[in-house]
């Protein structure tokens, strides 16, 4: 009952922001005007704010920002000792750092380290924390730039990078944020700069209370489906979920962005029901999920749940944290029942898309209504166009490379750990379940999304960087892709719709695009999948 | 069915026989895999029988042998396809080999030349008896040409020097006169060596649209591909790992093998299903254009209309009473062959005897009127309104006020008044006026409504004035007009269209039509048209029925859905697949994995093979309707998406599950697969 309850608030609220956060987020990217404070920003770095990218320009932006990102993150890292605020922390080991910088730039946020007794204040605040924030506003970045694609019509320029990043932080990113802090350290959520105390506990024993900016760095993490906790146990630590309320909004926040992105993409196209249908076929996808989750783990053994908040708000918060590429947790997915498991596995294997990642999610849902799109288009009998942009040779060769990218990364990463000693070596389990976990870590990975199977002693070098190099390839290889597939629709010209035009508003395109999501990832994955939870569930 | 397609590319209507046995030798010559590489899909099936036959020699078991043997039979069902449906271009192409026969030519100096030397330029004389050696406009003469080696039309074509009619075509015969030849043809390009290319396939290369969906198949090849090559380690690390015959069997399963086998038979069958209607598409990319056409450029005379005007309706002025008027024009137009005569006679109700000692008035540029004397000096006349009416004014008869403004009515309404006056005992009068008018082609109402309805407008393009143009574009249910066209304007109104994003179908056959012809994504020339018109268009109708263009739309549109709905089929197929290999994988060592079973298969090599030989067999059931093409109805894009999915998509994930049950419950019988 309080499930349900749960679930319809979620639904309700989501439902109230969808629309001015939508508008908004339209306004934001594309408004004529700049803010003071940004002018600012711009005048500090030197760009020409009003000169408009072609879309190598555009990617090498966002590549080169990410790469700076990376750079300033590991060496924080590395040189925290020697930093203020370092609280007495060594630097951290090479290949873990490399792990983390690259986990926290490709907005993964995948930890191999323990927060708590790894990462100073410093490198929390103004490494960790701002990459939350900034790896967000690159993936909304190459979205609009997406999205501009479809709109435009034969130009090659796409908008610019750094306008479009700076704009996502100042206008969406740390207004809401700063709201979301507020809440949450009412709620009871630590916020100060201590780096802990030692208290006498009643019964005279002695324990180490950690302290630090966990509700800021909370916010963004789950604003920006970042999902990188502050300490370790993330958000099952009283510090940073203490109540159950205060964990709904945590899940409000991880949805919030990418179900209001739709609303955004429907206004821009100027076709508010091209949004509806986006955002019906996520809203689909997103209640199977629950629902499908809910009833696996009903009468589950409470191992592993966070039994302060009940079993339903451990499974909503898993569903949420899996669909949106947040991978912040409040219980452990590994203790789950095979079969609830497995769609916590699943919701990531769809690609983020349901509703996905802040931005990532959208573009990979776009990039795969265009392959629903040329099947279905081709059964109209005419070549498939989708908003007025025909889909051709080079078109298909974008979206095919990009159906084809993150499921290499996984099913590759995969194989390769089990089949090697130093992947073997960091397996404590065997048997399906054992598999599991190195596909649950391949797929966080190679997703963006960042939350674990437990059951993996990662921080070794053989996964650091197997799994860095699969969050690498699999953030920044589909956003070449994408920007350079808005390049190529940007190109076009607009085919007028028609009647003969394959309408993509309607719920039988959106049945279709469900199907065709379904179809592209189950087929891929069903194999190791059957090795997997299911040889465990079913037996 | 409304009238679009009764003569539209109705599926059943064209079910030609399958020569089997000739595409077969075809098709184990297409084994070579030199030639398979072009085909992604087909080629991995290739490559993994070969593994597998390989696996089958060093370790020989029924299993083992079986696999190979039906992977091989896939490859082979999959050049079957194609062998098929290059086939059916063979006989065409032969009976157009024998019009090439001619060898030697005569130039205009007297000199022989061998036919293959000629050189665009060179004149050759052509005298009746003799083939016509090679493409090219005559430039002296007359002759009546036999084109039957080319269009199959038996009645022979006048072709003379000057104007629209002077193209004349290599292999063709000239049945009488002498004509004076310039060929515009380099040697071994002539239209009938394009022709010949064409139709057998050797000039096919893959269209833009195939190739797009070629590279999703090739994504889709690798992705599985991928699945299965990864799966072996992660089997091997869970206790499971498989046999190399069983992974093969897997990927070639899972890829796209029924579409990948059948999409280059669907665009050949494409282009024959244009050929059987006498339509010669010079690309395989206008073909695929025309399912996309946005606008039709549609001429007005033979195509919306009949040729010819026909009387309409008779308005006496005057005293004259309706049968009065009619029994005068009908006796007026005896004489008169022409259709408008003739249908002036069908309108008064029909022929009646000459009366004798009648002398008829023939039509004549200057007078402008025609007529019959009776005996007994009455006259009869009718004509243009000016010149009816000066000759009663000039027999100083009487001109009743209201013929001008009847007159003027009919023009505007788009008719054509005809004047009809006597000059009897009683003095010269204006009995009445004859309206003419143009009349649609029963039928076209429909057929543009349902154009409309396919997202297709319709521009009526004539050379009228404004409101005669709108008034029969009015009747006939176009949406839109060009009146009083010239050349100019066509090429404006396609540039227009194509600004929007439209693309422009149309039809032409005049030298001042081909800027237009080229301009446009699809340009059917009239085989009847100048060779400046055939080369400037992208399709040429050898029948010379502007009509057509409708149906060449059709084929269009067909093409395209045969190749989506056997995609769709293709992928639906693997979840069956899936349910009945994954178990017999991996059921042995997790026996849960036996829920899996839904079908029930008899035991693991009973279910591979299974799915193997269904995924074969389907291939094979499937080349009838990837030549005919899947039934193509008119419709709104989502009544055509809905069927579709219905069918192929639903289906598709259906009737798999049905078929390898049935093959399971006979694999099962052979000794050693139980």
């Amino acid at each position: 009952m309080t499930g349900w309850l749960q679930v319809g608030l979620l639904v309700l609220a989501l439902g109230l922001a969808h629309k001015p956060l939508g508008d908004w987020m339209a306004r934001v990217f594309t408004a004529e005007k700049h803010w003071r404070v940004e002018k600012l920003a711009y005048r500090v770095v030197g760009v020409d704010a009003d000169a408009e990218q072609r879309w190598p320009t555009y990617l090498r932006s966002v590549l080169a920002f990410s790469l700076v990102g990376v750079l300033l993150l590991y060496s924080l890292q590395r040189l925290q000792a020697l930093l203020p605020l370092g609280n007495g922390m060594p630097g951290v080991e090479p290949s873990s750092a490399w792990n983390t910088a690259v986990s926290f730039v490709t907005n993964t946020n995948w930890q191999g380290y323990a927060g708590e007794s790894t990462m100073g204040h410093l490198v929390q605040m103004a490494g960790l924390a701002v990459q939350n924030f900034v790896s967000a506003a690159v993936g909304l970045a190459v979205l609009v730039a997406l999205v501009r694609g479809f709109l435009r019509r034969g130009t090659d320029r796409l908008g610019n990078a750094w306008v479009d990043i700076t704009r996502a932080v100042v206008r969406l990113l740390l207004p809401l944020a700063v709201v979301a802090t507020v809440v949450m350290v009412l709620g009871g959520v630590v916020q100060n700069l201590s780096a802990g105390t030692d208290v006498t506990t009643l019964a005279g024993g002695s324990q180490f209370v950690p302290g630090g900016p966990v509700a800021s760095q909370e916010a963004i993490k789950e604003l920006g489906t970042n999902g990188g906790g502050f300490f370790n146990a993330n958000s099952a630590h009283p510090f940073e979920g203490p109540t159950a309320w205060v964990s709904l909004f945590q899940v409000f926040l991880m949805l919030l962005i990418p179900f209001s992105l739709p609303r955004t993409f429907g206004r821009m196209v100027g076709d508010r029901k091209q949004g509806l249908a986006i955002l019906g076929v996520m809203g689909l996808l997103a209640a199977v999920s629950v629902s499908l989750i809910s009833t696996f783990q009903a009468g589950a053994l409470p191992e592993g749940q966070e039994v302060r908040f009940g079993g339903p708000l451990s499974s909503l918060f898993a569903a949420a944290t899996t669909l949106t590429s947040t991978g912040a947790v409040n219980s452990m997915h590994d203790s789950y029942t095979p079969l609830g498991g497995m769609v916590t596995l699943f919701n990531m294997m769809l690609g983020e898309v349901a509703p996905g990642g802040v931005g990532s999610g959208l573009y990979g849902m776009l990039v795969l209504a265009v392959v629903a799109v040329f099947v279905a288009g081709l059964m109209v009998g005419r070549t498939p166009e989708y908003l007025g942009k025909k889909l051709g040779r080079r078109e298909m060769t974008l979206a095919s490379l990009y159906i084809l990218t993150t499921p290499a990364i996984v099913l590759v990463g995969t194989a390769v750990a089990v089949a090697v000693p130093a992947g073997q070596a960091g397996m404590l389990n065997s048997g399906p379940h054992g598999l599991s976990e190195v596909l649950y870590a391949f797929t966080s990975a190679g997703n963006n999304n960042g939350s674990a199977f437990a059951g993996l002693s990662a921080n070794t070098p053989f996964w650091n960087t197997a799994l860095g190099l699969a969050m690498l390839l699999g953030r920044f290889v589909p956003i070449v892709l994408v920007l350079a597939l808005a390049g190529r629709l940007a190109a076009q010209g607009k085919v007028p719709v028609t009647a003969g035009t394959l309408p993509t508003h309607r719920p039988l395109f959106a049945g279709l695009l469900t199907a065709v999501v379904l179809v592209v990832v189950g087929l891929t994955y069903f194999p190791v999948l059957a090795l997997g939870p299911l040889a465990e569930g079913l037996s | 069915m409304t009238a679009v397609l009764d003569r539209t590319p109705a599926p059943e209507q064209t079910r030609p026989t399958i020569e089997w046995g000739p595409a077969l030798a075809g098709a184990v010559r297409k084994l070579d895999p030199r030639g398979l590489v072009r085909q992604p899909v087909v080629f991995t099936v290739w490559v993994g029988s070969v593994f597998s036959t390989v696996l089958a020699v060093l370790e020989p078991t029924v299993f083992g042998w079986a696999i190979a043997v039906w992977l091989w039979l896939t490859v082979l069902f999959a050049n079957v396809a194609e062998s098929v449906a290059e086939g059916r271009g063979k006989a065409q192409a032969a009976s157009l080999r024998r019009a090439k026969t001619t060898a030697v030519a005569i130039t205009e100096d007297g000199r022989e030349v061998a036919a293959a030397d000629l050189r665009p330029g060179d004149r050759v004389v052509v005298v009746a008896g003799q083939q016509i050696p090679g493409d090219g406009d005559v430039v002296a003469g007359i002759a009546s040409v036999d084109e039957s080696a080319i269009t199959g039309e038996s009645a022979p074509v006048i072709r003379e020097s000057g104007g629209d009619r002077c193209a004349v075509t290599g292999g063709t015969t000239v049945l009488s006169d002498r004509i004076v030849v310039q060929i515009t043809s380099k040697p071994g390009e002539t239209f009938v060596d394009r022709m010949i290319a064409l139709v057998e396939g050797a000039a096919r290369q893959k269209t833009p649209n195939e190739t797009a969906l070629n590279i999703l198949l090739s994504s889709l090849t690798i992705v599985f591909l991928l699945a299965v090559v990864t799966l072996q380690p992660v089997a091997v690390y869970a206790g499971a790992g498989q046999s190399m015959t069983v992974l093969i069997a897997l990927v070639v399963c899972l890829i796209p093998t029924t579409i990948g086998a059948l999409l280059s038979a669907i665009g050949i069958a494409g282009m024959d299903r244009l050929v059987q209607r006498n339509v010669l598409a010079m690309s395989g990319r206008a073909v695929e254009a025309a399912g996309d056409v946005g606008t039709l450029l549609l001429d007005k005379t033979g195509t919306i209309t009949l040729g010819n005007r026909q009387a309409a309706r008779f308005v006496p002025v005057g005293s004259a009473s309706d049968d009065e008027v009619a029994r005068a024009a009908v006796l007026a137009s005896l004489a008169d062959e022409t259709p408008e005569g003739r249908s002036v006679v069908v309108l008064g109700g029909g022929a009646v005897d000459r009366p004798a000692g009648a002398e008829f008035v023939e039509f004549t540029a200057q007078t402008r009127m025609s007529g019959v004397d009776l005996p007994g000096g009455r006259q009869l006349r009718k004509g243009a309104a000016g010149a009816v009416q000066a000759w009663v004014r000039g027999l100083e008869g009487s001109v009743d006020p209201s013929v001008g403004t009847v007159v003027a009515d009919i023009s505007t309404a788009g008719g054509t008044p005809l004047v009809l006056a006597e000059n009897g005992p009683d003095g010269a009068r204006v009995l009445g006026v004859i309206e003419l008018k143009d009349v649609v082609k029963p039928g076209m109402r429909e057929r543009f409504d349902e154009l409309r309805r396919m997202g297709i407008r319709t521009v009526m393009i004539t050379g009228d004035n404004e409101a005669t143009a709108r008034a029969i574009a009015a009747e006939a249910g176009v949406d839109d007009v060009l009146a009083e066209a010239t050349p100019e304007d066509k090429l404006a109104l396609i540039a227009r269209e194509q600004e929007g994003g439209r693309l422009v179908a149309m039809t032409g056959d005049g030298t001042n039509d081909a800027p237009a012809l080229a301009q446009a994504d699809v340009g059917v020339a009239m085989n009847t048209g100048t060779s400046a018109a055939k080369e400037a268009g992208n399709m040429v109708d050898l029948d010379s029925d502007p009509t057509k263009l409708i149906e060449i739309v059709a084929i269009g549109k067909q093409l395209l859905i045969t190749r989506g709905s056997l995609t769709t089929f293709s992928i639906a197929n693997d979840l069956a697949k899936y349910f009945a290999i994954l178990p017999a994988m991996f059921a042995p060592v997790f026996p849960g994995l036996d829920t899996l079973n839904v079908m029930r298969l008899h035991s693991p090599e009973s279910a591979i093979l299974s799915a193997v030989v269904f995924n074969a067999l389907i291939i094979v059931a499937l080349v009838p309707l990837a030549l005919r093409g899947v039934r193509y109805r008119p419709g709104t894009a989502s009544a055509l998406l809905s069927r579709n999915l219905l069918v192929y998509g639903v289906g598709g994930v259906v009737l798999p599950f049905v078929g390898i049950k049935a093959i399971d419950l006979l694999v099962s019988l052979i000794p050693g697969i139980s």
